[in-house]
């Protein structure tokens, strides 16, 4: 991983987002046969769920 | 970090450990015994990673490898349910990052700024033993816990190992430290904003300039990240130096410039709007700026303190280790311990822990890189704020930090007082630091922010800038701390709502629904108003409402911790792991012993400024005499005063019961594991599917 790469990764995952093209390349592996979200649904999964209350996700407080 | 932590067998390595060791003790002995002269920060800076780099390379490696036995040949979560979303096996550098953006927040910003009425040196050794011996051996052990039961949350893994009543108290425990961790947070906002129109100006804009970005992301450029967070950015840079115009012009700064209360009442209404809107319109976009905002202005920090070494100017001891100081009441032991949590240790990590992070681990091996290490580097941080609060003028950081019920409200009166403490300060330099960086005056701007914005605005503007961009420096500080502030209000206040909504729902089954919006707005209701009125309390306070709510909150964090470190305990021995079990058992043991003598002490201490009921009999014998005290201006408010300390003095006793409610769960448990021959944890997943693995 070159070091934009990873700044960018670190960024996206810093505010809840994972790597879309990782997403992808497992639904393509395990599920061939399910639809793949386009990256605008995912994002907007993503962003739902790390908001998702009662989930336990707790951040950035102390 | 973790590339540097090279395997100790080489003659060179061993050398490299030796110098680094050398090193650190050469610096320490120079911040711990110079007296009399300024000590340059660079020395703190270099004791601290040396400190960092030993206890990583040699006591984390113990932990992870003898006590907790990591196991590299067994499958994580992150494999095993691999979804592409919440379970994805996480490059350990980028997993790294995310977590530590997820523990860092307003915590070890504040509590060491407090911390340093002391001198630097007692808040600094805490914020060194306690990280290597209790903090990160916590964050790691909790992190690896839940990595092996799937990504469970602490409440979930204390009900499954210690039992359903143990976990319902840890739930109550929660959902206790998330109402004042608000409050106080929320009072550091207010008090950064009382009377300062730039400040405030600036602060309100990031709510339309968020809104703006949600709507951005969300339906013109879906998901675009850094374009969105780069027009943030702009916006927000350009309504920073926008508001020094705003302050200059009083036709407009008048509808900026407010009182505490009217403060107050705006944050509140704020936190029960915000927490019912969507989260893509408000709470997300903010999160976003806040996240990058925040990492990059510690890593400026860090820059900034490398570049211009500034001059600890706070002796290394005040005399207000005897519990007379200004800034907080009470002695060194406990308190000390409790102002400075975050950073030091903070129960608060555990919930962060126990949620995404242990989802994406990819090999259990890089548990004490992330766990271990994130927390160090959040440690860093308290040093830096320390070096922040200590690079000003100890005279000009006690007219900043000393409640007006001291110090009165003049630069006068203030300079009088403080020189009398033996700090001289004279009120040209109060009147003149409040000019430098743009404000009206800056006495008795309690709760460490503004503190923390002037030392930054002293290291930064040495960098670049000079004296004439200290205002600048300043305000962007407080932006900083009041932005990720208020993200936490909005998302714990949802946190809390589900968790109230919780509890309710237990009696009134319906209350759970939280798609329904008549619940929402009712659980949101008694959210925001559980923080809200220990917010209002605050505001009102005459000695500033951070002297009597931070050890509170302090309080609160450390007997998470203490939970969560028995829970720690409970497993090892359940592992039959207990020849190693001291681990946890002196952290836990430490904690449990600070939080008890603290949470007694805030009761039935005779001292009116530290114990509850005492100061409300001084005002109930005063009210019962028909004498007013102040704050109180009449009756009433004496009553009201009264009220507030018996409620305080509850939710004390509410602390002290939750921590041996689970000393008692956790020696129960402890002697039950003891008395079975086998392994008793209950671990997820144990059998690897890959060939060969250990199944220990």
């Amino acid at each position: 991983m070159t070091l934009k790469e990873w700044s960018v990764r670190t960024a996206r995952l810093m505010v809840g987002i994972p790597d879309y093209q990782t997403y992808v390349e497992h639904r393509r592996q395990t599920h061939p046969d399910e639809p793949i979200m386009t990256y605008e649904e995912f994002f907007v999964e993503r962003q739902n769920a790390r908001y998702a209350v009662g989930k336990g996700r707790f951040r950035g407080c102390c | 970090m973790s590339s540097l932590a090279i395997k100790g067998n080489g003659l060179q390595s061993k050398l490299l450990w030796a110098a680094v060791v050398a090193l650190g003790a050469l610096s320490f002995g120079i911040v711990a015994l110079s007296r009399g002269e300024n000590v340059n920060a660079a020395w703190l800076v270099v004791a601290a990673v040396c400190i960092y780099f030993i206890a990583y390379r040699f006591y984390a490696l113990f932990i992870a490898e003898k006590v907790l036995g990591v196991d590299p040949t067994r499958q994580t979560p992150a494999y095993q349910h691999n979804d592409g979303l919440d379970y994805v096996p996480t490059n350990r550098y980028v997993l790294f990052g995310h977590h530590f953006a997820a523990i860092a927040g307003a915590g070890p910003l504040v509590g060491p700024v407090l911390a340093a009425q002391m001198g630097y040196l007692p808040g600094t050794l805490w914020i060194l033993a306690g990280v290597v011996f209790a903090g990160a051996v916590q964050d790691l052990t909790v992190l690896f816990l839940s990595t092996r039961r799937d990504g469970r949350s602490l409440g979930d893994m204390v009900r499954s190992e210690m039992g359903p009543v143990a976990g319902g108290i840890a739930l109550i425990g929660v959902l206790l430290i998330m109402v004042i961790l608000l409050a106080v947070l929320a009072l550091v906002v207010v008090k950064a904003l009382v009377g300062s129109p730039w400040g405030t100006f600036t602060v309100f804009c990031t709510i339309p300039i968020a809104m703006l970005m949600g709507v951005y992301a969300r339906f013109i450029r879906i998901g675009r990240i850094a374009e969105m967070s780069v027009i943030g950015v702009v916006l927000l840079l350009a309504s920073l130096i926008y508001g020094r115009t705003v302050a200059e012009n009083p036709a407009i700064a008048t509808w900026f410039d407010l009182h505490g209360e009217t403060l107050a009442l705006i944050i509140i209404g704020y936190g029960f709007v915000a927490s019912v809107l969507p989260v893509w319109l408000l709470l997300a976009p903010r999160d976003y700026l806040s996240t990058f905002l925040k990492v990059g202005t510690m890593a400026l920090l860090a820059v900034g303190i490398i570049l211009v070494q500034p001059e600890l100017k706070m002796p290394a001891v005040t005399k207000f280790i005897d519990g007379t100081g200004p800034v907080w009441s009470g002695s060194l032991f406990p308190f000390l311990f409790i102002t400075i949590a975050c950073g030091s240790v903070s129960g608060f990590h555990a919930l962060i822990a126990s949620g995404t992070t242990p989802k994406m681990v990819e090999n259990e091996s890089q548990l004490r890189f992330i766990g271990y290490g994130a927390m160090l580097t959040e440690s860093f941080v308290a040093i830096m704020a320390m070096i922040g609060a200590t690079v000003l003028e100890p005279g000009i950081y006690f007219a900043i930090n000393s409640p007006s019920g001291v110090i009165g409200t003049t630069a006068v009166q203030a300079a009088q007082v403080i020189s009398g403490w033996g700090f001289t300060v004279t009120p040209d330099m109060i009147s003149q630091i409040a000019q430098d960086v743009g404000e009206k005056t800056l006495l008795s701007r309690t709760g460490g922010a503004p503190t923390l914005a002037v030392g930054m605005a002293h290291i930064l503007s040495g960098m670049f800038g000079g004296r004439v961009l200290m205002g600048l420096w300043y305000h962007f500080a407080i932006l900083f701390e009041a932005l990720f502030i208020l993200t936490t209000v909005d998302a714990g206040t949802r946190v809390a709502r589900f968790m109230i909504q919780d509890m309710i729902g237990s009696v009134v089954p319906s209350f759970r629904k939280t798609e329904s919006w008549g619940n929402n707005l009712v659980g949101s209701a008694l959210a925001v108003g559980a923080w809200g009125y220990f917010l209002y309390q605050g505001v009102i306070d005459p000695m500033g409402g951070i002297n009597t709510l931070w050890p509170l909150f302090g309080i609160s964090n450390q007997m998470l911790a203490g939970i969560a470190l028995i829970l720690c305990t409970v497993v090892l021995f359940k592992m039959k792991r207990q020849r190693y079990a001291w681990v946890t058992i002196v952290p836990t043991l430490w904690l449990l012993v600070c939080t008890l003598t603290a949470g007694l002490q805030k009761i039935f201490s005779a001292e009116p400024a530290i114990g509850f009921v005492a100061h409300a009999r001084v005002f109930g014998d005063a009210a019962a005499a028909g004498k007013i005290l102040a704050p109180a201006k009449t009756i009433e408010e004496m009553h009201r005063v009264i009220v507030n300390d018996y409620v305080d003095a509850t939710l004390s006793a509410l602390f002290v019961a939750v921590v041996l409610a689970m000393i008692v769960y956790g020696v129960i448990a402890i002697r039950r594991a003891l008395g079975d021959p086998k392994i008793t944890a209950i671990e997820i997943g144990l059998h690897a599917n890959i060939p060969g693995a250990n199944l220990a």
